[in-house]
């Protein structure tokens, strides 16, 4: 690896990004847009059902009572969904958009190995690891 | 309120919120919590979980746009994300020991701290500074496409910058913002990168950032559905279009905006929390 201070022109030259293969990241892009829309789109239908359903009852978040466990774990929210349940379909949505980060960081791994970048490799699996403890760890479940 | 009447406001509303967050590099979040607060009466931890939610739409739906134009440097997100996200976890078991009205005055802290901060005006020689030696080593260096070619930039204080992002990850986590406001404010005051490439690249952080404290929000029955929707919905839609404003719009413009929007809903905020209407 060059600095950008090198007497190396070629290192600078080609140096428009700080990942050298510009398309991992133009790919890791398409992936995340796709995963926020497919959870745009899982949260729309659901949307339509509990609207049909609960959209003329009366609207009301100023007392805080936590949500009840179906909405609260993976194993939950999956049995709310098959039971079609509209705000169940919402929740599995938003589970997909958390997970879209997620999977930034994992392709991340793959990039900076392509690379044999093994300082960044270490960095993001760090990055990885702290990130599946916050969904494995905090009892929403697997 | 009917069920479909509060849906729609909230949408319109997070709509707006999106674009003034994409603008102006802070993911929605900072504006939307106390917005809904203030003018939807919604429990502040509902409104947090709602939109930490909506922070990660924002910052995965415009990554695609961010990352054709160049500006963003992945070793910089990467490299911070590690204090980003310790920190994130942290503020997230926090928030749910800390009394509400405390959130509301560290959110009014946080919103105040940031107007003040993004209204220094940097000297402009500070644009060509010498590599340094940390910086160098982590391969922090980058450069981006300015108007006249490509620019190069070198990071400085490295270590500052590092402790500030563990700050700006726990404010994450306690707030339920994507800290965009310290996050940018990290990289450009103390880092020294250019505000373009912090903007995106603190945009590609959030994400990951407000990940890290989703599955403490989320078990911990913070994210109510119904809320949610309208409110992922409108900043997803709003941010979109703001993404494609930003690479044109220009900074000093763009910083204006973000004082002032912040200032305002700052003072709300610590009104709020300190007679106790939160």
């Amino acid at each position: 690896m060059t600095t950008p201070s090198s007497s190396d022109p070629k290192a600078t030259a080609f140096r428009p990004q700080p990942w050298r293969d510009h398309r991992i990241e133009v790919i890791i892009g398409e992936l995340l847009r796709a995963g926020v829309m497919l959870s745009a789109a899982i949260v729309l239908l659901g949307a339509s059902i509990y609207l049909w359903r609960h959209g003329r009852e009366h609207a009301d978040y100023r007392v805080f009572q936590g949500e009840p466990f179906d909405f609260r774990t993976i194993q939950g929210v999956l049995r709310s969904v098959i039971y079609g349940r509209g705000r169940g379909l919402i929740q599995l949505g938003l589970l997909v958009l958390i997970a879209t980060p997620i999977a930034r960081v994992f392709f991340s791994v793959i990039g900076f190995w392509i690379e044999r970048d093994r300082l960044y490799i270490i960095c993001t699996l760090i990055v990885l690891a702290v990130l599946l403890f916050s969904f494995i760890g905090t009892g929403i479940g697997l | 309120m009917t069920v479909l009447e509060f849906t729609l406001i909230v949408a319109m509303v997070s709509f707006v919120a999106g674009l003034l967050g994409s603008l102006t590099g802070l993911g929605g979040g900072v504006v939307l919590v106390p917005l809904l607060t203030i003018l939807f009466h919604v429990d502040i931890r509902y409104a947090i979980g709602a939109s930490l939610v909506s922070v990660i739409a924002t910052s995965s739906g415009a990554a695609a746009s961010y990352v054709k134009e160049g500006f963003s440097n992945i070793r910089i997100g990467m490299f911070l994300e590690i204090a980003t996200t310790f920190g994130a976890l942290a503020g997230a078991f926090l928030a749910t020991r800390i009394p509400t009205q405390a959130l509301a005055i560290i959110f009014g802290a946080v919103l105040l701290y940031s107007a003040y901060y993004s209204r220094k005006v940097r000297p402009p020689a500070e644009r060509e500074l010498p590599p340094d030696q940390l910086a160098t080593r982590l391969r922090l260096n980058g450069s981006f496409p300015d108007l006249d070619g490509p620019r190069k930039y070198n990071v400085q204080n490295v270590p500052t910058g590092f402790s500030l992002m563990f700050g700006a990850g726990a404010l994450s986590g306690l707030l339920g913002i994507g800290s965009g406001a310290v996050k940018v404010l990290a990289m450009d005051q103390a880092m020294r990168i250019p505000f373009k490439v912090s903007t995106t690249t603190s945009n590609f952080m959030i994400g990951v950032t407000a990940a890290a404290s989703a599955g403490v929000y989320l078990s911990r029955g913070y994210v109510d559905p119904g809320l949610s929707m309208p409110v992922m919905l409108g900043v997803l839609a709003g941010s979109l279009l703001g993404s494609r404003i930003l690479i044109k719009a220009e900074t000093k413009s763009l910083r204006v905006v973000f004082s002032v929007v912040i200032l305002v809903l700052g003072l709300q905020m610590l009104y709020q929390g300190i007679f106790g209407h939160i």
